[in-house]
Parts: structure tokens; sequence; C-alpha cells
């Protein structure tokens, strides 16, 4: 699977700009602002229907214009297949495949399986437990579609606990009844979403080990450890010994909303000892498991984009980053990256198809 | 528009109070009040008395609290129905919903909300203890959820479960999966998984 055409009107700083692409390799080059990153932007907006950057739609639009419109041509399966997506001032937003409107931007989400790899995935080291069962999450829905429905409910059911356990306190009353509802509840969807975590991250360690050590050329021990209190005891358990806790803070202090992930490099956390090379190759294995993750549940190879991933790294890292990727079990892939001479250097030693655009004036042109 | 001047303060007020309606702006409050206006007085008084007549006279059913003329609703009234079997409804839409498939003869409980500690509903809020007497004191052999199919829709079921479960032998929930004439490939994942999981036998 891979994009063979892809069209960008009025998006970001592009008025009117059609690219024809590689099947294999496709660099960017240019000056820092030019809009590298916009052109990966467009070909993640177009799998899942939103920026990788922004929450708003509205702000991706050309200063000046009222809409956008994306176009790719994608080759699925030795199909042609063209889907666009179109976002216009005080209208809704509109994702075609073959000329036909979706009714449901979620029926289109998981069509074109896609691994983003970008400077802001640093978060995942530095940021707070949120963003690591965000990423967590985030690939387990990919190919479980349940799992976000039973994660849903029970995010629902912790804030509904949450407003009780605060009436509670208000009004200086107890309804043992209804707070085990809410239990059960928990119970119930959080051991599910326990064991599908805990059964997910066992698989990509493993995996992730691998690309570690192959892109650092192997002398550094990396592991990640799940952590959840549903590991030693049952969530019917935390509950209860927690309760009086819960009651006096008001808010449900235990659970699989507490999960974290330990990232960890040798003994210690990457995040206190990690060089900023050292996390970047860090971040990168990891996506890279996930790549290998969803390639496995879909059997389709994943686009995968690497949005100024090579700064900070030394040149043979850089290599053996390369080296992998190029090798079958990879699609399609878009990098980026400000040194031209770097890029070109690089792909000049290896022999599958590339093309290299340079970005210049709001326009690509291939070099 | 809300600096409209209206000729008439008497207008003004007659489209202030249709604007307040759901659903209605004050260019389609303005477009009934001219359609009023331009009806006989006959038509214009029945109007305005059945609201008023409405709003004074109606009584909800003592034993489903289903809306009613009289002290009993006509349902829980017709003897030719099964009073044993009960099926619990978020509101009285669901109830003339559930009448005009025709294929229900048991009675209704109107809980008049379903419980959401976030929108402040909770089971005080909420017709519940008026179903624990009636599930107490009557002969029910069965109660058959028929709440929405969201989380609290949930919640509100298993807490009158919890409430009634020593009086009553039997529950029973709406099912839920793919609807009649429906194509598989249409149905969303969650519906169709829930199906299979939950089939029922052939024949």
């Amino acid at each position: 699977m891979y994009i063979k055409k892809l069209e960008i009107i009025n998006f970001k700083n592009y008025s009117d700009a059609e690219i024809n692409l590689s099947p294999k390799i496709n660099a960017f080059v240019g000056n820092n602002g030019v809009g590298k990153t916009n052109i990966i932007d467009a070909i993640y907006y177009l799998s899942f229907t939103k920026s990788y950057f922004h929450q708003t739609d509205l702000l991706n639009i050309k200063f000046n214009t009222d809409f956008f419109l994306l176009k790719g041509k994608y080759e699925i399966n030795n199909e042609e297949i063209d889907i666009s997506c179109g976002v216009k001032k005080e209208k809704k937003k509109i994702i075609k495949k073959n000329n036909k409107e979706y009714k449901k931007l979620s029926e289109h989400i998981g069509l074109i399986p896609l691994v983003m790899i970008s400077p802001g995935d640093y978060v995942l080291i530095t940021g707070s437990g949120e963003e690591r069962r965000k990423f967590v999450d985030g690939v387990i829905s990919q190919y479980d579609r349940s799992y976000l429905d039973v994660l849903l409910k029970y995010n629902k059911a912790v804030q509904q606990r949450n407003k009780l356990l605060k009436q509670f306190a208000e009004f200086n009353n107890f309804d043992k009844d209804l707070l085990s509802v809410y239990d059960e509840q928990l119970i119930e969807n959080g051991t599910t979403i326990f064991e599908k975590r805990k059964l997910f991250i066992e698989s990509l360690t493993p995996v992730f080990q691998k690309y570690y050590n192959h892109i650092s050329s192997g002398n550094e021990i990396v592991e990640i450890k799940y952590k959840s209190e549903l590991l030693e005891k049952n969530f019917s358990d935390i509950l209860k010994s927690n309760i009086l806790k819960d009651r006096t803070v008001t808010y449900t202090t235990s659970g699989i909303h507490k999960d974290d992930i330990d990232f960890n490099l040798g003994p210690h956390s990457i995040k206190k000892i990690g060089s900023q090379g050292q996390q970047k190759t860090y971040l990168i294995a990891l996506k890279l498991a996930q790549f290998d993750f969803i390639r496995e549940k879909s059997n389709t190879k994943p686009i995968l984009l690497f949005d100024d991933v090579f700064d900070k790294l030394d040149s043979t890292r850089v290599e053996q980053i390369i080296k992998l990727v190029i090798d079958n079990n990879f699609g399609q892939i878009f990098m980026t990256d400000a040194n031209k001479f770097r890029i070109e250097r690089i792909l000049s030693k290896i022999s599958v198809d590339f093309k290299v655009f340079e970005i210049k004036n709001n326009e690509a042109n291939e070099i | 528009m809300n600096n409209t001047e209206y000729p008439s303060k008497l207008l003004e007020n007659a489209v202030n109070e249709f604007s307040k309606l759901p659903g209605i702006g004050s260019k389609t409050a303005m477009r009934l009040v001219l359609h009023l206006l331009r009806q006989n007085e006959n038509e214009v008084t029945n109007f305005g008395e059945s609201i008023i007549k409405l709003k004074k006279e109606v009584t909800f059913c003592e034993i489903c609290n289903n809306i009613s003329d009289n002290k009993i609703c006509n349902i829980c009234a017709d003897n030719s129905r099964t009073k044993d079997i009960v099926c619990v409804v978020e509101n009285l839409k669901d109830v003339i919903s559930i009448e005009n498939t025709g294929q229900y003869r048991g009675v209704y409980h109107v809980l008049g909300g379903i419980i959401s500690p976030i929108d402040g509903f909770g089971p005080n809020d909420i017709n519940i203890s008026s179903l624990e007497n009636r599930a107490k004191q009557n002969n029910i052999n069965e109660i058959i959820f028929a709440l929405p199919t969201t989380m609290e829709g949930d919640t509100t079921n298993y807490y009158i479960h919890k409430k009634v479960k020593k009086y009553i032998s039997s529950f029973s929930v709406l099912a839920r999966g793919v609807a009649i004439g429906d194509k598989l490939e249409y149905t969303d994942e969650i519906t169709l998984g829930r199906s299979i999981l939950n089939r029922t036998s052939f024949l």
C-alpha cells in the first residue's frame, strides 16, 4: 500500500501543490519553516482525519482562505483508491473514498494504517503517565475495536463515581448500593483493559528490544515495564481497601487510570540518565515496534513518517535506521530533514527507489 | 435579530414566548405568530386553552408515573394487560414507542430520567422508590429493562436490580444487535460483536 500522488490545496502554507511520490522513500528537504512537516501532516490527515499537531481543523486552513482540501491517490492491494479530506469554515469536515462521502469519520480510520515518528514524541519520555497510557491505548485500539469502547465506558464510570463521591461529601450522605454499581463497572471494564494492556506490553517488549539493539549496535540493555496496581491485587480488593481514602479526597484514587509504563535503560529510567540521542533512539525503536504490531494485525505495511528524526543522532545510528527501514518488511516511507546533504549522502548509498523534494516558496520540487 | 423593532408590544411578547420553545428561533416564532393571527378567534382560543389546561390539569399515573388524565393511566387500568410484567423506561416517549410496536401486553414504570451524578440526577431524583414499593406490594414476576444502551442506562439497570432483586424472580433487558433489514457490512463492529456473542438459537 502506498500513496502515488498527493494534492494539497490551501493547507497551512500551501496554496496548491501536487506531488508525485515514490512507492518507497520520499525525502523532503529545506530550511526551517518552509513547510516540510506540513506535507507530513497532510499525509497524516488522510489516514486519521485530523492533524497530528492542531486539535482544531480550522487552524490548518491557509491564511486568508476559507477551506482546505487534501487529496491522496493510493494503491491498495493493486487497486487505485482516491481519498480526499476537506474542511470549510462553518461546514462539517468531509472525508471521501472514491468520491463517496463517509457517514462517520471513524469508518475511514484503519483503512490506511500509518505510524508517525516526530520530535513531539518526547512527551512519551518526559511527560506524565497520561501520555504513555495514551500511546498504549492508541496502538491497541488500532487493532482491537472493542478496546476503545470499554475504555470510554471505564472513563465515564470514573467521572460519574468521582462526582458521586463529591455529592456524598457535600450532602453528607452515602449510598452504598449506587457506589457499588460504579465499582462493578470499574472492575469489569478496568480488568479487561488491564489484561489487554499487559498482553500488549509483553508482546511489544521483545520487538522493541530488537530494534533498539539494531540501531544502537547492541551494547545497551533496555526494558519496558508495565506498572499497574492490578498486577499485585485484584481490582475489587483495591477499591475496597481505598474506599475511605476515596471518600476523603472525593475522587477515585486507584485503578487502571493510574497505570504507567517504566522506560528503562539499564537499571535506571531513560528520562533521568538517557542522553538526547539515546532518548531519541528509544522513541524510534518504540515506534518501529508499534509499526511491527500494526503490520501484523492489519496485514499491510503501514506508511511510515519520519519527521525531523535524524537530528541529534550520530551518523552510525542514522545509517542503521535507514538500513533497517529499506528492508522488505517496511513499505512507503516519508522523511523530512533540514540538512539536504545528510539525506542525499545517506540515500546515495542505498539501492531502493527514492525521491528527494526540495521545499521552497511553498512548493515541492523533485531534485 | 436581538434588536428587531416590532410595531406592536403584543406581537413582540408573543414572538418572545414562542422563541423560548426548543428548536424555535425568532424567525420561526414570527411565522407561527403571524399564522395564528390569521386564524379565527375560536381556533386561537382553543389553542391557548389547551396548553393552559394541559399544564394545570395533567396528572401522573399513581402506579407507573405515565402522563394521564386520571389517577390511574389507561394502560394500568386496562384489565386485559398482564400486570406481573413491568417494563422500566426512561420517559413517556419510550412508552409511546413500545406501544406502537403492538408487541407488548404488560405494564410500565416511567422513571422520568436515568442516574447520572454528572448531570445532577441521583436515585432520589427519579422514580425508583415508587418502583421499589411496587415490587414489594405487588406480585411482579418479571422486570424488563428498556433504558438507553449507554453507561448511564446500564448503571440505572444495575442499581434497580440491586434494590428490588429480593422481590422479583426474573429480570430481562431488551435485545441488542443487528437491526432488522440491515446489511452486516453496515453494522458497527461493537453491535455486530455483541450480536455474535449474544446470538439467539435458530427455530
